[in-house]
């Protein structure tokens, strides 16, 4: 079958998005504008997602299940605090082994999907290479590489990230704005095990995240840390040396976890939400961070973007069975009602809270913990929040749901 | 049949719908109705090639190794579908101009299909494992005479997968006063008159020597858009055998 589609980026999303076609039967393009060699290091990106299980269901089903066993370490519990005072909320896995998430390290799932890419025989890698020209006239979308070879698919799927150059050509703006926050990000060790607890802890300047990763192999406990603070502290916690830095983690952290010291390098990413309602155009769609970037306060993008692949797959292979042109407009029309409204509600839901969180001053507490108690004591709202974290609200896809299309 | 017969098509009719041609295949151009309800039909039309020919719902290619005619193919909205499926497609049309732009659009897909200007009493072709004919019987002089020429084209043991609307306050308020009105459906499109009801099709494909084996109505709710359903008011579809 010729390629369907041309995929451009090989990022954590754009290889998915390939390998859960080419599980189909479907194949494509990729062109990627780094070497994924060098992408999958921890040196390159030393970050940890947590992957909910809806979209490990999909990860599985798409036949990754036995490359991905045993590297990630579950969640079971999510403790939210405010400040470190009392009265926070527990969010807890109805059964032992029913994780809320898992958390993987990034370079362990970029190795894992370009392995997969690259034994594939329905995925056409063009690595190191830059995109000179997309034409979207007649038939097909036409991509234009930097050695000036053409390729020619009915789509062109964007998963090029924040920056999707696809989504600029196109004159899509979408509602953006900067957070006067930066995230640092890193790997620390700690004294005492974590119990497969993630904290999630609200501060006046930002929220601090510790999320569980699996003892390193010489037994030492671990977590991963997502720390988000106002954007001109951030030079300051940076210059910090590990042992400095360490001890702020310990003040952050409140002591849960023991005296902490640093597992990997730091790094820093300034935090900007954006969402575009409109994510298609002629013989084009853009998935994950290209069509939408939130607040990683609830460790949602990476998840917001497999429900993209999730859906773009369903909705593609269902359309080819019957014969439809996979760029055909109503294909691509149902694809954004379907994903429009999950990622419209995931970043409100998530800008809400780290408004609400990032507010200083008693009553802002107090509200806080007044609107804390108030989810605790509401069942279904628990199960909306629960569900949240999982990412099993909504109409679900059927790869999420670990069915084959 | 040869091409002595009556063709049935009504030519003030034909020339109205080569005018649109040249605007067929933009999804958002005056035929945006056809383009949404191209996947409803398309869905039927697979359940039942799926049920009719044995095959798996996951096969790309259903229809390899068998041909189909489409009657009233416009530009080809369904016959390209039909191709990729996998059958060797042959699809007619009254006005030269859709078969041009027709044409032109599949050279463009890649996709080789027999396309001629012809009315279906004339065609020298066939006959055809599958038969389709969307939204053509309420447009023609003698629906009988049409209805024979289309069993004509099926093969022994061969499908015929037929829509159109039906004849009720419904679809006269809906689709000739409102969507018409409203310019969803180029004015001139229908006449109302001519619709036929689900019962009187039937009688005009047993007559024709089918058996029809199924029908199911086009509907349309305000969440779901186009869809299938058991409310036959406005649109159906049915499927029919030569046995
Ligand atoms: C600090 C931080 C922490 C986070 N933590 C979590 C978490 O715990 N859980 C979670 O779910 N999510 C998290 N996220 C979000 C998550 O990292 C992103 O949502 C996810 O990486 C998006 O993947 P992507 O493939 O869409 O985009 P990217 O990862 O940005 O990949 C895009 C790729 O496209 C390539 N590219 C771009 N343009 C072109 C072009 N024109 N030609 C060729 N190649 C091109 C790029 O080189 C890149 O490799 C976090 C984000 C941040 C900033």
């Amino acid at each position: 079958m010729a390629e369907a589609a041309i995929i451009l980026g090989g990022g954590l999303i754009g290889l998915t998005q390939a390998l859960a076609l080419a599980a189909q039967g479907v194949a494509t393009h990729v062109v990627e504008r780094f070497d994924p060699e060098a992408m999958a290091t921890r040196g390159f990106d030393g970050r940890t997602s947590a992957i909910s299980s809806s979209s490990m269901a999909m990860l599985e089903a798409i036949g990754l299940g036995p490359h991905l066993t045993g590297t990630g370490c579950a969640i079971e519990t999510i403790k939210v605090l405010d400040h470190l005072r009392p009265g926070g909320l527990d969010f807890q896995s109805e059964r032992p082994g029913d994780a809320l998430g898992t958390m993987y390290e990034n370079h362990l799932l970029r190795r894992t999907l370009f392995d997969s890419a690259k034994a594939s025989d329905r995925i056409t890698l063009h690595l190191g290479q830059d995109v000179v020209a997309r034409r979207f006239d007649g038939g097909t979308a036409q991509v234009e590489l930097a050695d000036g070879s053409v390729l020619a698919a009915p789509l062109l799927i964007a998963a090029e990230g924040r920056g999707s150059e696809t989504r600029e050509q196109l004159g899509i703006t979408p509602a953006r704005w900067q957070y006067d926050h930066s995230a640092m990000v890193s790997a620390v060790y700690h004294e005492k095990p974590h119990d497969n607890v993630a904290y999630e802890i609200f501060y006046s300047t930002g929220p601090f995240a510790l999320l569980p990763m699996l003892d390193s192999d010489d037994g030492r406990h671990r977590s991963a840390i997502v720390w988000s603070v106002p954007r001109d502290q951030a030079p300051g916690y940076m210059k910090l040396s590990d042992r400095g830095f360490a001890a702020e983690l310990d003040k952050a952290s409140g002591g849960a976890l023991g005296t902490i010291s640093m597992a990997a390098p730091r790094s820093s990413y300034p935090l900007g939400f954006h969402h575009s309602a409109r994510v298609t155009d002629q013989r084009i769609v853009l998935i994950g961070d290209a069509g939408h970037g939130i607040h990683p306060i609830a460790g949602q993008g990476l998840n917001l973007g497999f429900r993209d692949v999730a859906a773009l797959t369903e909705v593609l292979v269902d359309g080819m069975r019957l014969g439809m042109d996979p760029g055909d407009a109503q294909l691509l029309a149902r694809y954004e009602r379907w994903r429009g409204l999950d990622t419209l509600m995931v970043a409100m839901a998530t800008d809400g809270l780290n408004r609400l969180f990032g507010i200083p001053g008693k009553p802002a507490s107090a509200v806080r913990r007044f609107g804390m108690g108030l989810v605790a004591r509401a069942k279904p709202l628990q199960g909306f929040f629960m569900d949240e974290a999982r990412g099993t609200s909504g109409a679900m896809p059927k790869l999420l749901q670990g069915i084959p299309v | 049949m040869s091409k002595a017969s009556i063709a049935t098509i009504n030519p003030a009719e034909a020339a109205h719908f080569g005018k649109m041609a040249a605007d067929w295949w933009d999804p958002k151009g005056s035929s945006a109705m056809l383009h949404k309800l191209n996947p409803v039909r398309l869905r039927y039309i697979r359940r039942h090639i799926d049920r009719h020919f044995a095959c798996d719902k996951c096969e790309w290619t259903p229809l390899e190794g068998r041909t189909a005619l489409d009657v009233g193919c416009g530009a080809g909205l369904l016959a390209e579908p039909l191709a990729r499926l996998g059958a060797a497609v042959t699809a007619i049309d009254a006005a030269p101009e859709n078969i041009a732009a027709a044409q032109a659009h599949a050279a463009q897909s890649g996709l080789a299909i027999d396309y001629r200007a012809e009315p279906v009493e004339t065609l020298e072709a066939g006959p055809f494992d599958l038969v389709t004919c969307m939204e053509v019987i309420e447009h023609v002089d003698s629906p009988d005479h049409f209805a024979a020429a289309l069993a004509g084209k099926l093969a022994d043991g061969g499908l015929l997968i037929l829509s159109t609307p039906n004849r009720t306050p419904a679809s006269r308020a809906l689709l000739v006063e409102g969507a018409e009105r409203l310019g969803q459906i180029p004015r001139g499109t229908h006449d109302w008159d001519k619709f036929l009801t689900p019962e009187e099709c039937e009688a005009l494909l047993t007559d024709a020597g089918l058996t029809v084996i199924d029908s199911e109505g086009i509907a349309f709710g305000p969440g779901q858009g186009l869809h299938l359903s058991d409310n036959k008011m406005l649109n159906y579809i049915l499927a029919a055998v030569k046995t």
